[in-house]
């Protein structure tokens, strides 16, 4: 799931769930089952597409309209009972997309098919304040998206751990916490819920918090040699640790599924909604800043996955979460001026060569290498184009705003 | 990575011009300042130090921080151009670079909005560490490296017609001991100044101005300035506890400065003439060894005797060396191997150099030891002049045995520009 150097940021406006009286544009109906989407058409007309989704499943059900990228949510109507009809109206513009649905709100979600809008671009008007409301909205969808897709993907991966097969687990780790990665900053505003999932041992003795989640199931999985060194090159990796026994294990999963259970309950309820409203677009462009400088501190540093090496799958997923958010406000952005398509402009090629230097060393879908075969000049290759890229995107906000 | 609009850039960039326009020559004073440094200037005029006080020229004939007396502290850095940066890049950068540095050594931010005065929703346009600190005499020397022009045979950025001919890297010396992540680079920027954080504030503005474009190769602290460039200055001493630099070439002799410093009409490139070649050698000294060698010995190294700095043949600090003299064992008084005879114009053909080397300390190595040394830097009207006296050194000097050299380059210096121009803009003519 690898965010294509995607074509300039296309305008597709979720216009929030109208009835569908508009005359103009034929809906395309779609039915949602348990196991099935079917999309009435593979295709429509650029400018006012409408969904009409209807639940013949038996679970609540979600319809998403995804970016070429297979990330970005340019539209989606949730909350879908069973038996019951939704309407999604978007102005798209011409490109490919994705439909898919998500019986049960959980998963990565069934029947993803493609769909192309042809013809013109599409001019946007309408009130500023509304658009940027928005892409709000959809900032919103992504994070309960990509944490839907983290409940059962940490299902799966603690489901293997605990049954001690942990190949398979050491298989799931880096790819399951992709999800987590693309919305850290989310989770991370959320007081003592992303210690619990995400600290590292250091940073959990040296608070005093009892060490869960993610790392320290990875510390099981990738055992360390008995003469072997914490993070800090200095702590014997031994020193009051031992490998979890099944009891603990069984303990540590159930702890990981509860928080996040817990994060999956926030990102669907009011208060999220109500700080991220808050915040405005301003908080989504800051939240692309943030991954990266998550990237330039923890990931660069090869300090996070301490015992796997799996930092670049961490690191990709940063980088995609970052785009991500950025696409949703580039296009405010750009329409303020040259300056605002300049710093676009420099953002883009500042993506671009940092996804381009990425994959020389994998990807999200077919492994990275270990972080441990980087040479020092590879990370500071790496170093260099964060800062490259991270300097204008520290302006975007005040951009954005303006 | 094109200019921001695209287009080939012929001048300044437009933030440069607007920028160079509103602020040009004494303007730049009274002129386009931002808030925060004229608050600056306000509350630290009263009980700043002369030293402090320093405002040097930006514009000139020649770029400053080369005659300009040598000022206390320094920081200096290498840059790459990025991966697939292109002409425009450089060309933009150094228009950017120069704009930036006519503002920071008149004591100004880095641009009018500067490190208060912008959007309190954007990361500010200078750092703010030198908010409140005069311009201290600060100077920054831009220089080009050897492979902007041409790296591995390949000409990068079209610009190998106008590469001068004596730029090339320099050959290895005995005893070269380089890692590389100390040596080499595309650009150069040489910020000196009375006070620290002046030159550290200078260089991190630089180099934020380049993320994109250039990203840092290396870059060295140095304090102490180990020579003098003006006959008012005294003459320093290294970490070897030695007066350094007696016999530099000073800023008011004009013809030892055309004739060694300052490369001429017919030398090479007409963009260069009127500039210079800057050599930059870090050199790790083993401190704890010299320090255990007696007085005489370390005497005999340097050819001159530690109290004054006089020669061992005889005279003050500044007599001329004799040597030819005898002491009373019938032995020559200096040394055939010391540092002062086999570095001295009289042995090398006359060869002068301009020198402003620095020492520095990076802390302590991994073992104990004093991570320290000199950073040596030159100017000379070719690198030809260093090589043929650094050969020498390298062959015998006897101080070898306590230092080691572990960076290099070397750095065409274009000449100064006046008011509204950016350094190295005849590259582009």
């Amino acid at each position: 799931m690898t965010v294509a150097a995607s074509a300039a940021a296309v305008v597709v406006i979720l216009s929030g769930c109208v009835p569908n009286t508009e005359a103009s544009a034929a809906a395309v109906t779609v039915r949602s089952t348990d196991d099935t989407c079917d999309v009435s058409s593979k295709s429509a007309a650029s400018g006012n597409v409408t969904f009409k989704v209807a639940n013949d499943g038996t679970q609540v059900t979600e319809f998403y309209l995804l970016a070429d990228d297979g990330l970005r949510i340019v539209g989606e109507v949730e909350n879908i009972a069973p038996g019951a009809s939704r309407t999604l109206t978007v102005v798209a513009q011409p490109g490919d997309y994705f439909t898919l649905c998500k019986p049960g709100m959980i998963g990565e979600g069934v029947g993803r098919a493609g769909f192309a809008v042809q013809g013109e671009k599409v001019a946007i008007s309408g009130d500023d304040a509304e658009v940027k409301q928005e892409a709000v909205g959809l900032y919103a969808a992504f994070v309960k998206d990509q944490v839907e897709q983290l409940v059962p993907g940490v299902e799966e991966l603690t489901a293997a751990y605990v049954a001690n097969d942990d190949d398979t687990a050491r298989a799931l780790f880096p790819t399951v916490r992709a999800y987590y990665e693309r919305i850290e900053p989310v989770a991370e505003a959320l007081g003592d819920l992303d210690p619990r999932i995400d600290y590292r041992e250091l940073d959990a003795v040296a608070e005093g918090l009892e060490w869960t989640g993610f790392h320290r199931i990875e510390k099981d999985l990738w055992v360390p040699a008995s003469d072997a060194l914490n993070s800090d090159d200095e702590t014997p990796a031994w020193q009051d640790w031992k490998p979890s026994t099944r009891e603990e294990r069984q303990q540590w999963a159930d702890r990981l599924q509860a928080d996040v259970a817990e994060l999956n309950d926030y990102v669907h309820g009011e208060e999220f909604q109500t700080a991220l409203d808050d915040q405005g677009i301003a908080g989504i462009s800051n939240g692309a800043i943030a991954l990266l400088d998550e990237v330039a501190t923890g990931k660069i540093t090869g300090e996070e996955d301490w015992w796997s090496g799996t930092d670049l799958w961490d690191f990709a997923a940063n980088v995609e979460g970052s785009k991500m958010a950025y696409s949703l406000v580039s296009d405010f952005a750009a329409s303020t001026g040259t300056e605002g398509e300049q710093i676009i402009a420099r953002i883009d090629e500042g993506y671009a060569a940092l996804e381009g230097k990425l994959a020389q060393y994998g990807s999200l879908t077919n492994g990275f290498v270990t972080y441990s075969d980087l040479t020092d000049d590879d990370r500071r290759a790496f170093t260099d184009l964060i800062n490259a890229l991270a300097e204008p995107l520290s302006r975007l906000t005040v951009v954005v705003l303006t | 990575m094109t200019s921001p609009d695209g287009s080939p850039a012929s001048g300044l960039t437009r933030r440069g011009m607007l920028g160079l326009l509103g602020a040009g020559g004494a303007g730049l004073v009274a002129g386009g300042v931002g808030g925060a440094a004229v608050a600056a200037a306000a509350t630290t005029d009263a009980v700043a130090t002369a030293a402090e006080r320093l405002v040097y020229p930006f514009f000139g004939a020649h770029q400053g921080g080369i005659t300009t007396p040598v000022q206390e502290h320094l920081h200096i850095a290498a840059f790459d151009m990025a991966d697939g940066a292109n002409r425009d890049d450089i060309q933009t950068l150094l228009q950017d670079w120069s704009y930036a540095a006519s503002r920071m050594t008149q004591g100004l931010d880095v641009t009018s909005s500067g490190a208060l005065g912008g959007d309190p929703q954007a990361p500010p346009d200078d750092t703010g560490e030198a908010i409140g600190t005069p311009a201290n005499g600060l100077t920054i020397t831009i220089g080009l490296g050897p492979t902007l022009f041409r790296a591995d045979g390949v000409d990068r950025f079209g610009l190998a017609v106008r590469a001068p001919e004596d730029l090339v890297a320099l050959p290895r010396f005995v005893g070269d001991d380089l890692n590389p992540r100390q040596s080499y680079g595309d650009l150069c920027i040489q910020a000196c100044a009375n006070d620290p954080q002046v030159a550290v504030h200078a260089i991190r503005n630089l180099t934020r101005i380049a993320f994109g474009r250039a990203a840092i190769r290396w870059s060295q602290l140095g304090f102490g300035r180990t020579s003098r460039t003006t006959s008012e200055q005294s003459t320093p001493r290294n970490l070897f506890g030695y007066k350094d630099g007696t016999a530099n070439i000073l800023a008011d002799d004009t013809g030892a400065l055309k004739q060694h410093v300052w490369v001429g009409e017919d030398d090479g490139p007409s963009w260069l003439a009127g500039g210079t070649y800057l050599v930059v050698r870090k050199i790790a000294m083993t401190i704890e060894l010299w320090d255990r060698q007696r007085l005489a010995e370390q005497d005999r190294i340097f050819g001159r005797n530690k109290g004054e700095g006089a020669p061992l043949s005889g005279g003050d600090e500044f007599t001329p060396p004799d040597f030819a003299a005898n002491d009373a064992t019938g032995a020559p008084a200096i040394d055939p191997d010391s540092h002062v005879r086999l570095a001295h114009p009289s042995q090398n053909d006359g060869i002068r150099l301009l020198r402003r080397g620095y020492n520095f300390v990076d802390g302590n190595s991994e073992i104990g030891q004093l991570a320290a040394g000199l950073l040596f830097l030159s100017f000379q009207r070719s690198p030809e002049q260093f090589i043929a006296v650094q050969r020498r050194l390298a062959a015998s000097d006897l101080m070898n045995e306590y230092v080691r050299h572990v960076g290099s380059s070397v750095w065409a210096v274009p000449p100064g520009v006046e008011d509204g121009g950016y350094i190295g803009s005849g590259l582009f003519d």
